[in-house]
């Protein structure tokens, strides 16, 4: 048994939601730290096995403030920043797949997420052009206006 | 107690005050903020905040959906609105109770029932409260002749306005009919609902109003009076309890007038119902009820030593009424002044801006309920309100002189603000008297030199 990307993403947001600063979790080879950096801060973890997709996952801020000036390499990597407060969907539907996945290719119209307010749903399009590098809004759970959704290396 | 988190739907002085009963209550706070409110003072605060849109309070304060989403999402128990904003659109208690989200205030149907102040007034026949002479008037001969009984100068008031707001002056009765087509106009606009009515207007009154408290069953408590006639364009600036030099009949009369309002409608929640008093003919009238906490509450807090945010969460919880009317003792006199962003060398047209320096007066008997710290932001969408310093003291004189020294001793650097305004009415024969009626912020104020440079202010 491991530990998928939705697995750490619901234990991130079990302890961020608890009272507990720190976790250590061992589990088949496995460890998974999460510390609560300040009061403020949302809960961060790392992972010191894994795949690239449960890398994704773990090094997404779980739902609080959006990253400001992220600190990629690359200046050609753009945040995708949501227009709406609401829950994220990356999927049209339940058990769909996901409108982009890392490495999509968007365009300004492409269809990125919806976001949900109180049953309503708003479709989130990419508004640039480029490659998804990285998805840090989590699916199900509450984005705030302005939290990043996603990042995209723009081309042309 | 039920309620375990709450979900605060408000931002500024008010979110801090019910953000600290909250912590005394051991209940986590969720606070919903603006882009421009995310390093508030409430923010840092509270529990978790969460960003539901851009500053402009139509994409954020007032998203009934966003606020709502908010709490279900963040599983608090309760939303409590403050004042202003959704406090009183029933939208939003209406949705509360759809989805299953206590709303720390009465029912969308009471609130319903005082918003439109033409129903409000009919509760008020109906529970024998006196109204100003006026009424309703369905076609403009129906207006011109009530206009003639009524004399002049008489207001027209929107039907969907209140504090203060849509109501149009008229004084010689061959202006009404102009006066009623641009009062209807613009109360379409503004509140969305085009209906007027008419009411004689009182030259010198004053604003006594009485807060209570419901258990939503039909008893009703009250905590006293308050008396807020130191207003500029209908804005209270100044308020005080108990009210200064009421006989002890009429004193009992408003406050049982407005226990009687109120237990028709068998009210919930905290409330406060407004009063005209009349006093050379020792006569009040029934203005308006006000459907949630008021910014004034703190001067009621100090004489009574009663939470009142803790009293609403009591009723919200399903508590009922926790205390008897004998329960309530007044000690002492309160008077309160708002401190607001604003230029009186300009009119007192709002001044945003950063808050370089803040020093809050502090001392025996005095409160201050505020956000603004050294660094804070006075931002222009909102309302420029800073903070409210509040005297108490066993008797009005020892109040007074503490509250004048308070505001001396404010320090408020960065943006303009009406605490020169403030030391003026405090430093007036008038008002050191006692008992000033609505038109004396206006007096102060004809009478008063406008420069830049105001003693060590600002």
């Amino acid at each position: 048994m491991s530990l998928t990307a939705a697995d750490v993403a619901e234990i991130m947001q079990l302890v961020e939601q608890s009272s507990f600063d720190e976790l250590t979790l061992e589990l088949d080879g496995m460890k998974l730290t999460l510390r609560r950096g300040g009061a403020a801060e949302p809960v961060s973890g790392t992972l010191v096995e894994q795949t690239a997709s449960v890398a994704a996952a773990a090094v997404a801020a779980p739902g609080s403030t959006p990253v400001a000036a992220p600190s990629r390499a690359d200046p050609n990597v753009q945040d995708i920043a949501s227009p709406l407060f609401g829950t994220f969907y990356r999927a049209p539907r339940p058990g769909a797949p996901p409108f982009v996945e890392i490495g999509s290719t968007v365009e300004e119209d492409t269809v990125v997420a919806i976001i949900e307010v109180m049953k309503l749903m708003n479709t989130v399009r990419a508004g640039v052009r480029g490659t998804v590098t990285e998805i840090l809004a989590r699916d199900g759970a509450l984005l705030e206006y302005g939290e990043t959704i996603l990042r995209v290396r723009m081309t042309g | 107690m039920a309620i375990r988190r709450i979900l605060i739907a408000n931002r500024g002085e008010i979110a801090v005050r019910v953000i600290r009963t909250c912590r005394a209550l051991g209940i986590e706070t969720v606070l919903a903020v603006s882009e421009e409110d995310r390093d508030s003072a409430p923010a840092r605060l509270a529990d978790r905040t969460v960003c539901i849109g851009p500053a402009r309070p139509s994409e954020s304060y007032l998203k009934v959906e966003a606020i709502v989403h908010a709490a279900l999402g963040t599983r608090a128990d309760a939303i409590h609105p403050g004042y202003g904003f959704l406090s009183e659109r029933p939208a939003l208690a209406r949705m509360c109770e759809a989805e299953g989200v206590v709303f720390i205030g009465p029912t969308a149907a009471q609130i319903e029932a005082v918003g439109d102040k033409l129903r409000a007034r009919s509760e008020a026949e109906a529970a024998e409260v006196p109204v100003v002479p006026g009424g309703a008037v369905a076609s403009m001969e129906e207006a011109v002749a009530a206009a003639r009984t009524l004399g002049a100068p008489l207001l027209v008031k929107a039907v969907g306005g209140g504090g203060g707001r849509g109501m149009k002056r008229v004084d010689r009765l061959e202006d009404l009919p102009a006066a009623m087509e641009l009062a209807a106009a613009e109360a379409g606009a503004a509140f969305g609902d085009a209906r007027v009515y008419l009411e004689r207007f009182i030259a010198s009154g004053r604003h006594v109003e009485v807060q209570v408290l419901g258990d939503g069953k039909g008893r009703v408590i009250h905590l006293g009076e308050r008396d807020c006639s130191v207003q500029r364009r209908y804005q209270k600036l100044v308020e005080e309890t108990p009210a200064p030099g009421l006989s002890e009949a009429l004193r009992q009369s408003l406050h049982a007038a407005a226990v009687r309002f109120a237990e028709r409608l068998s009210y919930r929640g905290a409330g406060t119902v407004e009063f005209l008093v009349d006093r050379t003919r020792d006569a009040f009238y029934f203005l308006e009820m006000n459907a949630r906490i008021q910014v004034e509450h703190p001067v009621t807090e100090a004489v009574t030593g009663v939470d009142l945010v803790a009293e609403q969460i009591a009723i919200a919880d399903g508590a009922g009424l926790r205390l008897t009317q004998s329960d309530i003792r007044l000690h002492g006199c309160a008077i309160e002044c708002r401190v607001n962003a604003e230029d009186p060398a300009n009119d007192f047209r709002p001044s945003p801006g950063t808050v370089r320096e803040a020093q809050w007066p502090a001392g025996e008997g005095i409160r201050v309920d505020t956000h603004i710290a050294p660094g804070s932001r006075v931002p222009p969408f909102y309302d420029s309100l800073m903070g409210k310093i509040i005297a108490h003291g066993s008797d009005r004189m020892t109040a007074l002189a503490r509250l004048r020294q308070a505001i001396a001793s404010t320090r408020l650097g960065g943006v303009a603000t009406n605490l020169s305004f403030h030391a003026s009415v405090l430093d007036h024969p008038e008002f050191q008297a006692g008992g000033v009626d609505t038109a004396f912020a206006a007096r102060v104020l004809e009478g008063w030199p406008v420069t830049t440079e105001r003693a060590h202010h600002g």
